[in-house]
């Protein structure tokens, strides 16, 4: 940290002072505001030091994009441009971060997949890019409504994935991603996903950070491979071994290479427990029945458990705060005294159900479910039933529901 | 997480796992390991002079972060790692140990094959291993990333003990490392190895 504290106590242009982040994110007296998801990304890139933005427009992180390009014209981003796709917009933002700067920028569904190519590369090329998520769905035919089918996507590619659940995890993990990805241990891009719409479109009350305080800009002195050395892999991807070498040594080079990028990952958990509070959130975890969630689902199973509450029936809750690194030595602690583990998602095809699956001793115990997508929300009534049916509790009928 | 790996000299797999997948954890400041375990600096510092003390061919790589004077910092780290060799070079017995300074000057793939005589690669870094029958080293001034990738390799095919000074967080995948090196730390292990000259064993006593 010698190069970030020497800039602390400077002030930037905008006559913001480079502050010590924990002082920043921990100490510093916050302002109740009232925002959107979209404007709490703008207010926590305003103090980020963000070297540069990039932006693409796809619902629904155009507004947040958009907004960006308003603190570019206020003079609180380095340099903001629209690349010409998604594909161009996350190989730009590996240009930038190759030369060393603090990007951001903003992704959703399709255009994520768009630009897939470009994670595992990030990851391999070890750059502490962060890119916001605003998850909506990507199959077809198509939708823009919620959906987080795309999260287990980003889980394989080596980068770090956080799942916000509200505006203020939002703004306080954007400032924090960074502290954490930029540590030179860990130098790994950032994926800080969230269920597009229902939070980046409700407003919510969130604590924002004084406005004259920023981040201490990016030192690329840490980084753990060099600064954008043209003759040396990563940058050099082609031409070289071990692309084009056929032999053992350079099987094993490249396969040492992906293991030291999941190692990272791995390491980024003393980071990420420190400035996170933990990978995981939990409450009642010696309740029969336990509910494990990210994202929004952590919302929709608060207030189904408050229903169940009123009937007599205790539930407990573990909010899954990042999936890479993977809480797994957490959730089996936390889950150790469960009879049930109810997994509710806003996908089609249950991943965190997967990974809990994985994760847990005896995971007869785990109920994958209820699942939402395509943009359906899920009311918390549903979870309260699927919990009652799991303990064979009679459960009212809500197929009727919105008839 | 708790672990029963160690990272251990070698060769141990056809592909080793990372230490960190396996459970270990880097120190904090103030701290280092050895094999994985956590211990005080100091006391990392004291092992690793053992090791070049009692090794056949105690050997340092600096790689490109102190070969070239990029700045005060990196010119007088240079100057301290010299002095560690040299220190080296006077302690240990001449008639069976051979202390090497090899750099790793970059980073590029170099084919069909360097000269491991003169260079170390974090490519195929077991070349110059095998080829000078080195069985300590010291990785400093070799970035993150790049000395992780060679550690892995080294303990996967040699019995070579590693040790990496890092100017950063540490490296899991040694079996010994002491994070944010400076000039000052490097010549307190110099201090270590002249403390320690004459109480280890050297290697029993052949061709090297």
């Amino acid at each position: 940290m010698a190069a970030q504290a020497s800039f602390i106590g400077q002030k930037n242009k905008k006559e913001q002072v480079y502050t010590d982040p924990w002082h920043m994110m921990n100490e510093a007296p916050r302002t109740p505001s009232f925002f959107t998801g979209s404007e709490v990304i703008k207010e926590a890139v305003r103090r980020a030091s963000c070297d540069i933005m990039v932006a693409y427009p796809i619902t629904p992180q155009s507004e947040a994009a958009a907004l960006c390009g308003e603190l570019f014209a206020e003079g609180y981003i380095g340099d903001y441009f629209r690349g010409e796709s998604e594909f161009a917009v996350m190989s730009q933002c590996a240009g930038a971060a190759f030369g060393g700067a603090r990007v951001f920028t903003t992704t959703a569904g399709p255009g994520t997949m768009r630009a897939m190519e470009n994670f595992p590369m990030w990851a391999g090329a070890r750059l502490p890019i962060q890119m916001i998520v605003t998850c909506r769905g990507i199959n077809s035919p198509l939708s823009i409504q919620p959906d987080t089918l795309e999260i287990s996507y980003l889980m394989q590619t080596g980068m770090l994935v956080w799942h916000a659940e509200t505006a203020q995890d939002f703004y306080d993990w954007i400032l924090k991603g960074y502290m954490v990805s930029e540590e030179p241990d860990v130098h790994l891009p950032l994926a800080l996903c969230c269920d597009g719409f229902f939070v980046t479109h409700t407003k919510d009350m969130v604590d924002l950070t004084p406005v004259d305080m920023c981040l201490p800009p990016y030192d690329p002195y840490r980084s753990p491979v060099p600064c954008m050395d043209m003759e040396c892999p990563p940058v050099r991807m082609m031409r070289d071994p071990f692309v084009m070498k056929s032999n053992y040594i350079s099987y094993a080079t490249h396969a040492s290479w992906q293991q030291e990028v999941w190692a990272a990952v791995e390491r980024s958990r003393k980071h990420t427990i420190r400035w996170m509070d933990g990978l995981i959130d939990t409450e009642n975890t010696d309740a029969d029945v336990i509910v494990v969630a990210s994202g929004t689902a952590v919302s929709q199973s608060r207030e189904a458990i408050a229903i169940l509450e009123e009937e007599g029936i205790r539930v407990g809750l573990v909010k899954v705060k990042t999936l890479r690194p993977w809480p797994g030595e957490e959730i089996r602690e936390a889950t150790k005294h469960a009879k049930h583990i109810i997994v509710p998602e806003f996908n089609v095809i249950g991943w965190l159900a997967r990974e809990v699956s994985a994760t847990v001793p005896n995971n007869e115990r785990i109920h994958a479910g209820p699942h939402v997508c395509g943009g359906m929300t899920m009311p918390p009534e549903i979870i309260a039933a699927e919990i009652k049916t799991v303990l064979g509790v009679k459960a009212p009928s809500l197929a009727g529901r919105g008839g | 997480m708790t672990t029963s790996y160690r990272v251990m000299p070698g060769p141990e797999h056809f592909l080793p796992p990372s230490a960190a997948s396996m459970g270990i954890r880097l120190p904090d400041p103030g701290q280092g390991h050895i094999h994985g375990s956590i211990v005080s600096e100091e006391e990392a510092l004291e092992e690793a002079a053992r090791q070049f003390l009692s090794a056949k061919v105690p050997t340092i790589f600096p790689g490109p972060l102190v070969l070239w004077a990029w700045n005060d910092k990196a010119a007088k780290k240079a100057k301290a790692i010299r002095h560690l060799y040299e220190t080296i070079k006077e302690c240990v017995d001449s008639s069976c140990q051979h202390a090497m300074l090899i750099p790793m000057p970059d980073y590029r793939p170099k084919y069909p094959k360097i000269n491991p005589e003169i260079e170390i690669n974090p490519n195929h870094p077991n070349l110059t291993i095998w080829h000078n029958k080195i069985d300590a080293c010291m990785f400093v001034g070799v970035h993150c990333h790049q000395a992780n990738l060679s550690l892995k390799i080294i303990r996967g095919g040699t019995n070579c003990y590693t040790i990496a000074m890092c100017a950063q967080a540490g490296h899991e995948d040694a079996m010994l490392s002491v994070r944010d090196a400076t000039a000052d730390k490097i010549i307190r292990l110099a201090d270590w190895v002249k403390k320690l000259k004459g109480s280890v064993a050297p290697p029993a006593k052949q061709s090297v």
